[in-house]
């Protein structure tokens, strides 16, 4: 008879389904369709982060610049309106420096070879001041007239499902679309895979690596400005938030290895699922922010514990300096 | 005109230096120590009072609170992990005191054991999860962050106001929060005797060798037998522990619990880390460069709250600084080696006249013909290079082997062979002294005894270390040749203080004085070094007055004369000068003359670019190492000659067949045997005119009784 292995994305699923089976038994109003909507439009916002995440973590990195992308280029859209500039100007300026940004994450990770928690971890940092520094003049970045209309990017429903849902939808198509159907999401698992292999095989690996981060940085700048729409106005001081934390969660929970090469769009929607759920659940519940934190800290150790024990890490080939 | 300029730029421009320097693992700290001192400098310019007392103290406060968590941190990133929890950490157990110490009323003492063991405990949910159960050091503090912060968060919204509405006046908190000891604040005093015990700790002790090893190689290291998954965990709970110190002084000071304590502590602690230069991945850090990373944090953000810039410039300053620091790091870990060999070698002037004639034809003592076409060959293909060769009393023959043995062949015919003792590294130059030990010159090693039993001793292999020499040169590199005088002293020469056994050609290339002849005592087994700055010293041979040694320096081109005793004591005086091969070992002779061993020819290019450093060193930077000039040591002679430097006759190998290559010589009852450090065999060539019962032995020692 076979042995019954799990993988971490089984498991995932499996906590989340009893999760979601345990509320919608014993918690009053959280099985109606209403509660389900906002359940989503409440991660989606993560949702679309932990796409960008998952981007990088397939191709054996991490990004935890992603806050700042998400914070500072959309507050610039917001702000640039604010003093009088047109919204297609101040998107086409936002969309620059995200790119810009994105490059320079990407030349420091692939060409400057500094690891990729450093590189962005400092990057972020810069980023964040410099948008407190030169470009905001109050930390939350109030909406203007001239924004009027971009709300609906968050706000309001298409087709009877809230945008923000729709807008992770797109999305994970697009993300899904790049990694399976491109010759470049292609390269990206086989980077993450083994990147001196990949090196060997021909494959362009820096200029890859550094569109790979271009790209997290442009899906951290959209989940900006669909958060940003959502709530009529772009608090910058979330980058202070412990939001980055739970985007990595996201990625790692629904079983994307940060070692690389493995996992995809799916495991990014089982992750969120899994959050949203919990938080939806403790919310009902009325347990305070920091509860809430506290339980989800405590089922992911455990997710992570059982992980390690179904699934043992291989001490011949984990790698050196792998943390 | 020219080349008397180069020739000065040479000699008196330490070329040689920034290789040496480059090579030291003292570079890798002096880098962020450098940092440390521009940014004091610019700020002690522009802050008023930045180097008073008050502000220095108030620095020292907070770079020992900070300073704590940044040992804990280097300890955990030194061991190949992470701990992205120390800002909860600090928060919780700055909590766990102010709670002891204001809502429970403990007294002091109990309230410090309290927290660090709460430290501890935090430390030690991080280390099991990490060391025992293997997780990832990374996502796992980085959940145990989270859910540290949720608690602190939690217990915080209860105990916030009974813990704000207290004013406890309890002298020793308050000496641990703002006493000092003759103006170093107590905080200060504590870190300095940790950073003490941590830097012999990681140093000197077992567990932190054992803590580098796994973060170099933690495979390695379980497999030589060391507790990895232990020393792991406890490095973590060592990390909760340095934290809650920090935590204990800090509440001591401020004693306040607000609800952001501690938030983006983890990223303050880790660029101060990787700024003092800690290699993320484990297996280098030191206690120093932890403290110059938090230096060089706390003075940046220290500075720049104090100019009064606005919070996201601090951010960017600490961010930019981050990032030049890794990528320097990165860039220097990667290339360092490479660098070091570009830069290593470091040629200077060194001009000869052309050499004499040794065509056939052109007359000459040099002339060169085939006396040594017809040598017998003892053991071919059975010895790898002979070095040397030395014969007893017994007449048996002894020859160093490339595999790190003294081989004997057997008197009379020399077919049977038997290692004679086994010593590890190649031997080169070999002497007898009067009770029968057998001196051995070993590369890499230095200068050996072997007892007629074969058993092997060390004599020596360290001399006094020179003041002004970069490169440690008390530990010798290259014993090559000696010999012994009436009175026990061993002069033995030691070829290049700057290569290793495998690398001496490049010596060569660089013709720098790297050499020097060093005496060992065999009475008080005291050795000191006799002459310095010689262009590779080689054969070595006591002269017919026994106060002086003749030495020959290869690429000198030169045999010269030192008088250690008598008269002339101390004085160097040159007995042959611009030979036209390389001089290697020197031996007597039945006549009362020398043998000489030339073991490559000198060779028009090379002498011309010896007069280019600059060529010289453009080719070592930009050529594989392959590619270089060499001198040649392909094709060389046995020349005799007398003390007052008279070449009285040379023995070739005109085709290179028979006995290639020749570093020494020995003459024995009328027959002269050859070795040759890349020769598979040993020669032995039979001399017109010679006395038949020469014993080199009998001659030095006298005939035994």
């Amino acid at each position: 008879m076979k042995r019954l292995r799990f993988n971490q994305q089984e498991i995932v699923f499996a906590v989340f389904a009893v999760l979601f089976l345990a509320f919608s038994i014993f918690l009053r109003g959280f099985l109606t369709p209403e509660n389900m909507l906002t359940l989503l439009q409440n991660v989606a916002v993560l949702g679309i982060l932990g796409l960008a995440m998952a981007l990088v973590v397939i191709g054996r990195g991490i990004d935890i610049s992603l806050i700042a992308a998400l914070a500072v280029p959309p507050g610039l859209v917001l702000q640039m309106v604010q003093n009088g500039y047109s919204l297609p100007a101040s998107l086409a300026t936002a969309v620059l420096l995200t790119i810009a940004f994105g490059l320079v994450n990407g030349w420091l990770i692939a060409y400057a070879e500094v690891p990729s928690l450093f590189a962005t971890l400092a990057t972020g940092l810069l980023l964040a001041g410099l948008g407190q520094a030169a470009l905001f003049q109050l930390d939350v970045v109030q909406w203007s007239d001239g924004m009027k209309g971009f709300e609906r990017l968050g706000q309001g429903t298409i087709a009877g499902i809230p945008t923000s849902i729709v807008m992770f939808a797109i999305a994970c198509v697009v993300v899904a679309f790049l990694l399976r159907q491109t010759r470049w999401g292609a390269y990206i698992y086989a980077i993450g895979d083994n990147p001196y292999a990949a090196r060997v095989t021909g494959i362009p690996s820096r200029p890859i690596i550094v569109l790979q981060y271009v790209v997290a940085a442009l899906i951290g700048c959209f989940a900006g400005l669909v958060m940003a729409a959502s709530v009529n106005s772009m608090p910058t001081r979330v980058f202070n938030s412990t939001l980055i934390y739970d985007v990595i969660l996201v990625v790692v929970l629904g079983g994307i290895g940060l070692s690389g090469g493995r996992g995809g769009v799916l495991n990014v929607i089982i992750g969120t699922l899994l959050i949203g759920t919990m938080l939806n659940g403790m919310t009902i519940m009325d347990i305070s922010y920091a509860g809430q934190n506290l339980v989800k800290g405590v089922v992911l150790l455990l997710a992570v514990i059982t992980d390690s024990f179904l699934n043992p890490r291989n001490e011949e080939t984990a790698q050196q300096g792998d943390i | 005109m020219r080349d008397t300029l180069t020739s000065l730029r040479y000699r008196y421009w330490p070329d040689h230096l920034l290789g040496e320097i480059l090579s030291k693992r003292w570079t890798e700290t002096a880098i962020p120590v450098i940092l440390l001192l521009i940014v004091g400098f610019a700020l002690s310019r522009s802050i008023d009072h930045f180097l008073s007392p008050a502000s220095l103290a108030d620095t020292a406060r907070q770079a020992g609170e900070i300073g704590f968590i940044g040992l804990g941190m280097a300890l955990v990133v030194i061991v190949g992990g992470i701990d992205l929890s120390v800002g909860s950490i600090f928060a919780l157990t700055d909590f766990c005191a102010l709670y002891l110490l204001d809502v429970l009323n403990w007294p002091v003492p109990a309230v410090v054991v309290a927290t660090l063991a709460c430290g501890a405990l935090l430390g030690a949910v991080n280390g099991v999860l990490i060391g025992y159960l293997r997780l990832r050091a990374f996502i796992t503090t980085l959940i145990t962050l989270i859910i540290y912060r949720s608690a602190f968060d939690l217990l915080i919204q209860r105990y916030s106001n009974s813990i704000a509405a207290a004013f406890p006046d309890i002298p020793s908190w308050n000496f641990i929060g703002g006493g000092d000891v003759f103006g170093i604040p107590s905080v200060a005093l504590v870190y300095i005797a940790i950073a003490i015990f941590g830097h012999i700790f990681m140093t000197r002790l077992r567990p932190g060798w054992h803590i580098t090893a796994i973060g170099g190689s933690r495979r390695s290291a379980y497999n030589s037998g060391i507790p990895v998954r232990r020393t792991i965990a406890l490095c973590y709970v060592a990390s909760g522990v340095l934290t809650s110190i920090a935590a204990l002084f800090f509440a001591a000071r401020l004693g306040t619990v607000g609800g952001d304590i501690g938030v983006g502590l983890e990223v303050i602690v880790l660029t101060a880390t990787v700024l003092g230069g800690i290699t993320l991945g484990g297996g280098k850090g030191s206690v120093a460069k932890s403290l110059v990373g938090v230096l060089i944090v706390l003075l940046i953000t220290n500075g720049l709250t104090t100019l009064n810039a606005r919070g996201g410039i601090n951010r960017m300053a600490l961010a930019g600084i981050l990032l030049v620091a890794a990528m320097v790091d990165i860039r220097w870990q990667k290339n360092r080696t490479r660098i070091i060999s570009k830069v290593y070698v470091a040629p200077t002037y060194h001009a000869l006249p052309p050499p004499p004639p040794t065509e056939i034809g052109q007359g000459g003592p040099f002339e060169q013909n085939d006396k040594l076409r017809d040598v017998e060959l003892i053991g071919l293909g059975r010895i790898e290079a002979p070095e040397d060769v030395i014969l007893d009393r017994n007449d048996n023959l002894y020859a160093g082997s490339r595999h790190g043995d003294i081989m004997r062949f057997f008197a009379p015919d020399y077919q049977r062979m038997e290692v004679f003792a086994h010593i590890g590294g190649q031997p080169l130059g070999m002497a007898f002294d009067r009770q029968d030990n057998l001196y051995v010159c070993i590369g890499g090693m230095g200068l050996y005894r072997i007892a007629p039993d074969g058993t092997v001793e060390k004599a020596t292999d360290e001399t006094n270390r020179s003041m002004h020499s970069v490169n440690d040169d008390s530990r010798l590199r290259l014993a090559d040749d000696l010999d012994i005088t009436d009175d026990g002293l061993i002069f033995f020469s030691e070829a290049t203080v700057r290569y290793e056994m495998d690398e001496w050609p490049i010596d060569g290339l660089e013709a720098r004085g790297n050499g020097r002849i060093i005496c060992y005592d065999t009475k008080t087994g005291a050795t000191h070094t006799a002459l310095r700055g010689l262009k590779f010293p080689n054969g070595i041979c006591v002269a017919s007055d026994g106060q002086s040694i003749l030495f020959a320096e290869t690429f000198g081109c030169s045999i010269k004369r030192y008088w250690f005793a008598g008269a002339k004591k101390g004085t160097v005086e040159v007995v042959m000068d611009n030979l036209p091969g390389y001089p290697d070992n020197i031996n007597l002779a039945s006549d009362g003359n020398y043998w000489l061993a030339l073991v490559g020819m000198r060779s028009p290019s090379l002498d011309l670019a010896w007069k280019m450093p600059g060529f010289r060193r453009r080719m070592a930077k930009r050529v594989p190492v392959d590619e270089w000039l060499f001198p040649n040591i392909n094709t060389g002679c046995v020349v005799k000659f007398n003390e007052q430097g008279k070449i009285l006759e040379s023995f070739w190998d005109l085709r290179g067949e028979n006995h290639p290559m020749i570093t020494s010589m020995r003459e024995h009852r009328g027959y002269l045997y050859l070795g040759g450090i890349m020769n598979n065999r040993i020669g032995r060539y039979k001399l017109d005119n010679a006395d038949p019962n020469y014993v080199q032995y009998d001659k030095r020692w006298g005939k035994a009784s």
